[in-house]
C-alpha cells in the first residue's frame, strides 16, 4: 500500500519535468523552424542555400546585408521582445493572481506609449535639434518606470494589494490612453503616423543596436525571477499562507514587480505598443506546464518568441510589398483571444 | 546534562497584545501562554477577536501595541522564514490556485526549508509523503485540489502544513462550512498530532460542542479580552456561555466520554422569563 503510494508519488513528479523538457524543445523547434522560415522570406527573393551561405561565410555581396543587417537583427529583436513581454505576463498574472493581468493591462504598456508618443511629438517641433530618434527607446522605458511607480504607490496601502494594483492599473492606463490620443491630435501629421506605427508595434528597421539594448534587462531579470519564482508560487496560495510559509512578501512581490516593468518596459521601448503578448503567451504555456513559476517562464519565453516571430513575418511577407507592423497580427488573435478568457472566466469569483 | 536545567520559556506566548484593522481595535489587552503539546481552542461570539489573536500570535498581524514570543524571542522581529521552521499556519478558507495538483499544494510546506541553492531533495519527498499519509491524501497526489470535495480538501491543506514540520500549528476555523462528519473526522485527526505526535495546536473554532470534546484547553473571549480559559471541563459552565455568548444554555455531560455538552434553551422559555429583552 505505502510502497505503491510512494511508487504514484515519484512517477507523478517526473511526469511534470517530462512535459517540461518535451514542451521546452518542442518550442525550440517549432521557433528554430519559424526564425529559418522568416530568414529565407522576404521582399528580395532569396533561396535556403544563399541564406545558408550567406550565414556560414559573410561576404560582401547584397545577399549577405540582407541577412546579416536586415533580417537577422529584426528576428532576434522579435525573438527577446516576445520572450521578455511573455515573461513580463507571466510574472504578472502570477503575482497578482488574475489571469487578465498583463503588462498591457495594468498600465505599464500605456505609460511606455505615452512618454514614446510624446517624444516624437517634441521631436517635430521646434526642440527638435536638441532631441534625437535615437532616445525614443529611453522616453519610452522612463514612462513605463513611471506608469508602474504611479499605479504601485496609488495601490500601496500597509503594502500592495494585488487586486488594486489590477484597479489602479487599468484606470491609470484608460487615462493615459486618452492622454496619447490627444497628443496624437494635436500632433502634426508626419509625427501622428509615426506615432501610430509605433503604438501598434513594429519590428521594423530592427537594428543589431536594439537587440544590444533589449538583451541586457532579459540577462539581469531572468536569473532573479527563476531565483524568486517560488516565492511567487507561494504567494499564489493567498497572502496568509505565503507568510505563515515564512515568504518576505513586500519585499519578494515588489522585487518581482521590478523584474516585471523592467521586462515589459525595455520590450516595449525596442518594438512599441506590442499588446496581448504579455496576456496570451502565458495562457498558452500555463496550458502546456502548469502555473508554477520557474517551468512557466521559460515555456513562456519561447511562446511569446513564437508568437512575435510569427506575426513580424506575416507582416512582412504576406502583403508584399507592404510592410505591416507584427503589432496588427497579435492583436488580430490577441483580441479575440482576451474575449474568450472573459467569457470563461464568467461566473468564477 | 545539568542537574537544574534552566526554565526555558513557553514556546508561544503574547504579551499585553492591542491589535486591530484601520483604527478599529479588536484586541484589548490580550495575555496568553498557550500549552505545550496540548490542543488548545479559541472561543468566542463573532468579532470577539479570536482569529484577531490568532493572525496576532501566528506574525501575520503586527500588534499596535505588546508582543508575541516564540521561544523567548520578539516573532514579529524574527526572520519570517526561521520563524516559519517553527511554526506553521492555516489560515481561514484558503483558495487553492486553480489546476494546482494535491502534491504540488503540500510540497510548498517545504518553502521555509528551501534554500535558493541548498535543497534536500530525500528529506523534502519524506516530509511530503508522511504529511500526506497522516492526513489520508494520498490517493489524491495528483488529481487538482480545485477538484476534490470540502474535506478532502481542508485535509490537503492541513497535510501542506504538516510538511513543513513545525511543533506548533495554528489553524483559523479549520472546519468552517464542512459536514458534521468531516469536522468530527478533521478534529480526531488534530487531536492525535497533538496526543501521539507532541506537536502544539491552536485553533479557532465555531461549534461549542466540538470544541468542548477536543479541546485539551478552552480559551474563552469577548470583545477583545479574554475572558477565562481552562480545560473545558472546569470552564464550560452554563454561566461561563451566558458570560461569554449571551447564551441562554443548559451544560450537560456525555454519558460515555463525560465532555460536557451544551444544549440552547428554547427561545419561548427565554422570552417568558420576567427583565430579558428580546
Amino acid at each position: 500500500m505505502t510502497q505503491s503510494s510512494t511508487l504514484t508519488y515519484e512517477s507523478g513528479a517526473n511526469n511534470e519535468s517530462n512535459r517540461l523538457l518535451h514542451s521546452l524543445w518542442l518550442l525550440s523547434l517549432l521557433l528554430a523552424a519559424s526564425a529559418g522560415l522568416s530568414l529565407c522570406l522576404g521582399s528580395f527573393p532569396t533561396q535556403p542555400l544563399q541564406v545558408l551561405s550567406a550565414l556560414t561565410a559573410p561576404a560582401h555581396s547584397d545577399i549577405a546585408f540582407i541577412i546579416w543587417q536586415l533580417r537577422l537583427p529584426r528576428i532576434v529583436l522579435a525573438i527577446l521582445v516576445g520572450a521578455a513581454l511573455a515573461m513580463s505576463g507571466a510574472i504578472l498574472q502570477s503575482i497578482v493572481r488574475n489571469p487578465l493581468a498583463s503588462p498591457d493591462v495594468v498600465g505599464i504598456t500605456s505609460g511606455a506609449a505615452l512618454a514614446a508618443v510624446l517624444y516624437l511629438t517634441l521631436l517635430s517641433t521646434s526642440l527638435s535639434t536638441l532631441l534625437s530618434i535615437h532616445w525614443l527607446p529611453a522616453a519610452a522605458m522612463l514612462g513605463a518606470l513611471v506608469s508602474a511607480l504611479l499605479v504601485a504607490s496609488l495601490a500601496w496601502k500597509n503594502g500592495i494589494s494585488p487586486s488594486r494594483v489590477v484597479l489602479v492599473g487599468i484606470g491609470l492606463a484608460a487615462a493615459m490612453g486618452a492622454g496619447t490620443t490627444l497628443l496624437i491630435v494635436i500632433s502634426e501629421d508626419s509625427a501622428a503616423m509615426t506615432a501610430y506605427v509605433w503604438l501598434t508595434g513594429s519590428l521594423y528597421a530592427a537594428q543589431w543596436g536594439d537587440v544590444m539594448g533589449l538583451m541586457p534587462w532579459l540577462l539581469a531579470a531572468t536569473p532573479v525571477v527563476l531565483a524568486f519564482s517560488r516565492h511567487a508560487d507561494a504567494m499564489a496560495l493567498g497572502d496568509q499562507v505565503a507568510e505563515g510559509l515564512g515568504v518576505p512578501i513586500l519585499r519578494s512581490r515588489m522585487i518581482l514587480l521590478g523584474c516585471s516593468v523592467a521586462l515589459a518596459g525595455a520590450a516595449v521601448a525596442f518594438a512599441g505598443g506590442l499588446s496581448f503578448v504579455g496576456l496570451i503567451a502565458p495562457h498558452l504555456a500555463a496550458k502546456l506546464v502548469g502555473r508554477n513559476l520557474a517551468r512557466l517562464v521559460p515555456v513562456s519565453a519561447l511562446v511569446g518568441a513564437l508568437i512575435v516571430v510569427n506575426a513580424d513575418l506575416l507582416g512582412r511577407v504576406a502583403f508584399l510589398p507592404k510592410d505591416l507592423p507584427a503589432g496588427i497580427f497579435v492583436a488580430g488573435i490577441g483580441a479575440p483571444f482576451f474575449v474568450y478568457l472573459l467569457h470563461r472566466s464568467r461566473g468564477r469569483v | 546534562m545539568m542537574k537544574h536545567p534552566s526554565p526555558r520559556p513557553p514556546r508561544l506566548q503574547g504579551a499585553s497584545l492591542r491589535a486591530g484593522y484601520d483604527a478599529r481595535r479588536v484586541l484589548d489587552g490580550v495575555d496568553i501562554t498557550i500549552a505545550e503539546g496540548k490542543l488548545t481552542v479559541l472561543l468566542g461570539p463573532n468579532g470577539s477577536g479570536k482569529s484577531t489573536l490568532l493572525k496576532t500570535l501566528a506574525r501575520t498581524l503586527t500588534p499596535s501595541a505588546g508582543h508575541v514570543y516564540l521561544d523567548g524571542q520578539d516573532i514579529h522581529r524574527s526572520n519570517t522564514r526561521e520563524v516559519a521552521k517553527r511554526l506553521g499556519l492555516l489560515p481561514q478558507g484558503p483558495v487553492a490556485p486553480e489546476g494546482l495538483s494535491v502534491k504540488q499544494l503540500v510540497g510548498m510546506g517545504r518553502f521555509p526549508h528551501q534554500g535558493l541553492w541548498q535543497k534536500n531533495a530525500q528529506q523534502d519527498a519524506a516530509a511530503i509523503r508522511e504529511a500526506m499519509a497522516f492526513t489520508n491524501v494520498t490517493e489524491f497526489a495528483d488529481r487538482n485540489v480545485d477538484a476534490l470535495s470540502g474535506g478532502q480538501r481542508q485535509r490537503c491543506w492541513i497535510a501542506m502544513v504538516l510538511a513543513q514540520q513545525t511543533d506548533l500549528i495554528l489553524l483559523d476555523e479549520p472546519t468552517t462550512f464542512l459536514d458534521l462528519k468531516v469536522q468530527v473526522d478533521l478534529l480526531a485527526l488534530l487531536s492525535r498530532l497533538a496526543h501521539e505526535h507532541g506537536r502544539t495546536l491552536l485553533l479557532v473554532l465555531h461549534d461549542l460542542n466540538l470544541a468542548a470534546a477536543y479541546a485539551d484547553h478552552l480559551v474563552m473571549m469577548r470583545d477583545g479580552h479574554i475572558v477565562t480559559s481552562g480545560p473545558p471541563s472546569d470552564i464550560f459552565t452554563a454561566e461561563n456561555l451566558q458570560r461569554v455568548f449571551d447564551l441562554e444554555a443548559h451544560v450537560i455531560h456525555d454519558p460515555e466520554s463525560g465532555s460536557p455538552i451544551c444544549v440552547p434553551r428554547k427561545r419561548h422559555q427565554v422570552a417568558s422569563e420576567p427583565g430579558v429583552v428580546v
